[in-house]
């Protein structure tokens, strides 16, 4: 079983009941779409880490006080045209898609039908296709960390492996060779498929992230591997958490 | 594309053509005009029914709504006068927390601390065979409705299959499309699948059973009825629009056996459109939150037909329609196909004038299109206009309630006897039964990977289990297990099942076994069982062969309830599953759904510890009639497992306390392959073997080694208890007077399954052989 280096800082943060407030203080947006699905289990995720899940809608023309940004999975308008290509035309994304790139990198995770969302926005590369065996896959799925510098996956370790669950229909990575070549090179290959690769994607990506690290986007689902009981029957079944605990972490430490 | 199809264009009516309407003011004065009623589905008495209800002939549209609304899947007139035993034979204890029960649109269970349950389990079997991706896709569109017409929010779907041989040419066709229908339906709303079955048998070749359920939570002031009241409360349909769909889906497919001779019925099924749904799912909840509608419908069979009588005459008795105010997909529709039109992701609701604005708010938010219909009425008549033409003008009730009650001649089969006779014990097929050590092991591991027993992860895995986060257990557990109440873990454990091996044998005892089976699966997990809700599936009832097995099985299913304490709040019938004269076997697909206080003191199928004591609750005979094994080996007859209710209700107490007071690590119930499979999969469960000893069992109930490991005796389960609970487990079981017997240890290290007296089995060859039969067949 993996151990999860579980939240470090936060808890120390958390130590007093000024610490407490300060991470509960820490606020995590959750945008829903028409079609979206995971929206309340991310918002779950936020919670259990520590921090303050905000709803936000797709019709929305303003981010608030957000300090981060969780895309859930789902079928925003039932991945009709092509997975995330209506989204990405909504209102609030192209806030979001601005908040993003401008100075204070506001992170962003992107979760399955959310990366999708993503490469769509153009805020990461590449795009998705169907699986090759062509079947929706629901399955505990192990990954490797491979960069643990990204505003998403701090409190791992590099080269953790951790066990979440994998479910969609269109999760097959595909970018070009100069591109996947570059991802490599620069680091930005963030989660790798171990053991088994679900869907074809290339080179075994599983989850990438922009120059900066602090868009990341991945195919498997970290919200549903939250609570001991709820999640993969592999590991610890928390294994996603440090998604969570990571940004928070961040926030928290960027607001010090 | 949200921008333009937002409910501006409400209320602007549906540009109309001139149809040569024919109004109630034209029936009056042509009394003689032919009218289509054979084609409709309704027969010569029928139709003479209309006719005199109305004291004249119908117009096409109330032709229309009357054959859908007559026929069997709507009125349920071949089984009415018997599905009347599910609420006359009811007790003060079966009562207990039933909130709502048979008749609206599924029943309502009280959970307690101010949250209600409500569950429904129904047939898509025509459709599923016709066309399987879609009929099996708006087979879980239409149950997911019925349980948001009920106020709740929809948590987790299930679905029971039964399909043709398993290397029939035509298994793969309804198994891919309708595998990848249920997938791409309920993964695309957010709604776990937690369970089913999946049952391959040559007599389901040309009538593969589809059967969704669905389940949903509220709570108590959320519950919502389907009734129009209140006069001048606004009509509304919302949703998708109509098209020429499933125009007679409930008349002609679901009400009909299939017959050669006749053209394609594909346009006769509909087609889905999850998003639709997902986003009417979402809308709902919110009008619900808002408490802006005071009565709900879904539009299913029958469509506004059924929507409009039934809400009229649910409520003060009145409604007024205008149906150019419909939106349409296609422009071209007559007013009879507009009220046929079975088009899904649409519900129709009951506005107060002061709600409206709220309403259209709520729809504009999600961007639902609507349209107003019309108003309720206090007059006893539902009314529809076509562009103010009076077209439809009857007492709903007529419609919806006080349709044809068939009372069809019954009688045992004469060929009953003879199969019953027909034991499989001494039979041809018989022969050669194994009893070496080599025999047993290579017996253990067909059993496991024939097509019944097998692993079932090529289906599952094609289904969500994950969405939602509060999925405690799912498949291959005995239960599926859904969290409620994040706060105190309240949940609730579903399980179905059927077995029409079992129901061709005895239809009485083979409808019990059914039930029996689903309540000692969900008292596996640990849940205290509740409710019940059933799919009915069944042959023709024109046939008195198969019209006796529907008696005999709902006779013994509504007894069996009062024994076990547990109500039926909702089901379906389906009819008619027969090709040419041959019926499938009679199945009763039986759900039935319990209740956690916390749902992690659940307990999973599979045992992990190493160490930990095995023991077998329950005595074993020789019962093999009907059995997985004898199946294997090509046999049908004899007698099926006898049902012993109080056992099974006993055993369900043990498992229950066993789970709450955790003292069982891990449970299984013995049902189809006995308790060979009950070993296995507990084993492969998490890939931690076992070593066994039956002897005791062999000398307690006077059975050899190979009847001790498949026969199918009910009111079994198969536990793992810490050793620190052993001797607690065992007094409770002695206090009670149950059997039990320690038959072995939990064994981590081996990778083994040793039986004494059967060759040790690996377990790596073991699930190598349970996992490849579905993937070779399938891909």
């Amino acid at each position: 079983m993996t151990e999860l280096p579980l939240i470090g800082e936060a808890i120390a943060v958390a130590a007093d009941a000024a610490g407490a407030r300060r991470l509960a203080g820490a606020k995590i947006g959750v945008i829903t779409f028409p079609g979206t699905l995971d929206d309340r289990d991310a918002a779950r995720a936020v919670r259990l880490a520590g921090a303050t899940p905000v709803e936000l809608w797709h019709a929305d023309t303003t981010l608030g006080d957000v300090d981060a940004v969780v895309i859930p999975g789902g079928f925003s308008y039932g991945d009709y045209l092509r997975a995330g290509a209506i989204a990405r035309f909504a209102p609030l994304m192209s806030k979001i898609i601005d908040a993003a790139n401008s100075d204070a990198r506001l992170p962003v995770l992107g979760i399955c039908n959310g990366f999708q969302i993503l490469t769509e926005s153009h805020l990461l590369p590449g795009s998705m296709v169907k699986n090759d065996h062509l079947k929706f896959m629901c399955r505990d799925q192990v990954l490797c960390v491979e960069n643990n510098t990204t505003a998403w996956t701090r409190d791992y370790a590099a080269g953790q492996e951790i066990t979440v669950p994998l479910k969609n229909q269109d999760g097959q990575y595909i970018a070009d060779e100069k591109t996947l070549d570059a991802l490599e090179s620069e680091g930005r290959v963030v989660f790798r498929y171990v053991g088994f690769n679900p869907n074809g994607s290339r080179r075994d990506i599983a989850g990438i992230s922009n120059p900066a690290g602090n868009v990341v986007g991945l195919m498997p689902h970290p919200e549903h591997a939250v609570e001991a009981g709820f999640g993969p029957e592999i590991g610890s079944g928390t294994e996603g958490l440090g998604f969570f605990t990571s940004v928070l972490n961040k926030i928290v430490g960027d607001n010090k | 594309m949200t921008e333009t199809s937002t409910g501006r264009t409400a209320g602007t009516a549906t540009e109309t053509k001139k149809f040569n309407i024919d109004t109630v003011a034209n029936a009056a004065k042509t009394p003689d005009v032919d009218l289509p009623w054979a084609e409709l589905g309704l027969k010569q008495n029928e139709f003479d029914e209309v006719v005199k209800v109305l004291g004249r002939r119908p117009t096409g549209a109330e032709l229309a709504m009357y054959s859908v609304m007559w026929s069997e899947h709507c009125s349920y007139k071949s089984s009415k006068n018997h599905l009347r035993q599910f609420g006359d034979k009811v007790t003060d204890e079966m009562k207990k927390d039933m909130l709502v029960g048979i008749g609206e649109n599924a029943g309502v269970t009280n959970l307690g601390d101010g949250w209600a349950v409500t569950f429904k389990i129904e047939s898509h079997n025509s459709p599923s065979f016709v066309e399987p991706y879609q009929g099996a896709a708006t087979g879980i569109g239409g149950i997911v409705r019925d349980i948001i017409s009920m106020g709740a929010r929809p948590v987790a779907v299930m679905d029971p299959l039964r399909f043709g041989a398993i290397d029939h040419p035509d298994t793969a066709r309804v198994m891919h499309g309708a595998v990848a229908g249920i997938g791409g339906y309920g993964n695309s709303l957010g709604l776990p699948n937690i369970g089913g079955e999946m049952v391959f048998d040559s007599v389901y070749q040309g009538n593969p059973l589809v059967n969704a359920l669905a389940v949903g939570v509220m709570r108590h002031e959320d519950i919502r009825l389907a009734n129009a009241s209140g006069k001048g409360n606004k009509v509304v349909l919302f949703g998708a629009r109509t098209g020429g769909d499933g125009i007679g889906g409930a008349s002609v497919l679901a009400s009909e056996s299939f017959d050669d001779t006749k053209p394609s019925k594909r346009p006769a099924v509909q087609v889905g459109d999850p998003f639709a749904e997902k986003v009417l799912i979402e809308c709902c909840l919110e009008l619900f939150k808002g408490s802006l509608v005071e009565g709900i419908q879904d539009l299913g069979a029958a469509g506004i037909s059924c929507a409009t009588s039934e809400l009229a005459s649910n409520g003060d008795g009145g409604m007024e329609v205008e149906l150019t105010s419909v939106l349409l997909r296609d422009p071209t529709l007559t007013p009879g196909e507009i009220l046929m039109s079975e088009s899904q992701e649409r519900m129709m609701a009951v506005v107060t004038p002061e709600n409206v604005a709220a309403f259209e708010a709520v729809m504009d938010k999600w961007a639902v299109e609507y349209s107003w219909l019309g108003e309720v009425t206090d007059t006893g008549r539902l009314i529809i206009t076509w562009e103010g033409e009076v077209i439809v003008d009857v007492d709903p009730r007529t419609v919806a309630h006080d349709g044809p009650v068939y009372d069809r001649p019954y009688a045992r089969p004469e060929w009953q006897d003879a199969v019953q006779a027909d034991a499989f014990t001494g039979s041809v097929q018989d022969a050669g039964r194994p009893s070496a050590p080599a025999d047993l092991a290579a017996a253990i591991t067909e059993l496991v990977a024939s097509p019944n027993m097998c692993d079932k992860s090529w289906i599952t895995n094609q289904y969500d289990r994950y969405v939602g986060g509060n999925t405690a257990l799912a498949f291959p557990d005995d239960a599926g297990v859904v969290r409620v109440d994040e706060e105190t873990g309240l949940g609730v454990a579903l399980a179905t099942d059927a077995n029409g091996r079992y129901t061709y044998l005895d239809p009485y005892h083979g409808a019990q076994l059914a039930l029996a089976e689903a309540y000692r699966n969900v008292a596996t997990s640990g849940a205290v069982p509740m409710a019940v809700s059933d799919c009915l599936n069944f042959g023709s009832p024109e046939d008195p062969d198969v019209m006796w097995q529907l008696a005999e099985a709902i006779r013994g299913l509504s007894d069996a309830c009062m024994v076990l304490g547990i109500p039926v709040t909702g089901g379906n019938v389906s009819l008619y599953n027969q090709t040419g004269s041959v019926p499938i076997h009679p199945s009763p697909v039986v759900a039935v759904l319990g209740k956690f206080d916390d749902v992690a003191r659940r307990t999973p199928s599979g045992w992990k510890e190493d160490g930990q004591a095995i023991y077998l609750l329950g005595t074993t005979a020789a019962e093999l009639d009907g059995s997985e094994w004898s199946n294997m080996r090509g046999h049908l007859g004899g007698l099926p497992p006898k049902v012993d209710l109080a056992a099974e209700r006993a055993l369900g107490e043990i498992l229950i306390n066993a789970s709450r007071d955790g003292m069982v690590d891990s449970a299984h119930d013995l049902s189809e392959g006995g308790l060979a499979a009950a070993l296995v999969e507990s084993s492969l469960r998490y890939g931690t073997g076992a070593r066994i000893a039956l002897q005791d069992v062999l000398d307690r109930d006077g059975v050899d080694l190979f009847t001790a490991l498949f026969s199918e005796t009910q009111g079994r389960a198969l536990v793992a208890v810490p050793r620190s609970e052993e001797i607690r487990f065992t007094d409770m079981c002695t206090a009670r007077g149950f059997p039990h017997l320690r038959i072995g240890v939990v064994d981590a290290e081996g990778g083994t399954l040793e039986i004494t007296g059967v060759e040790t089995m690996n377990l790596d060859a073991l699930r190598e052989a349970h996992e490849a039969t579905l993937p070779k067949y399938f891909g």
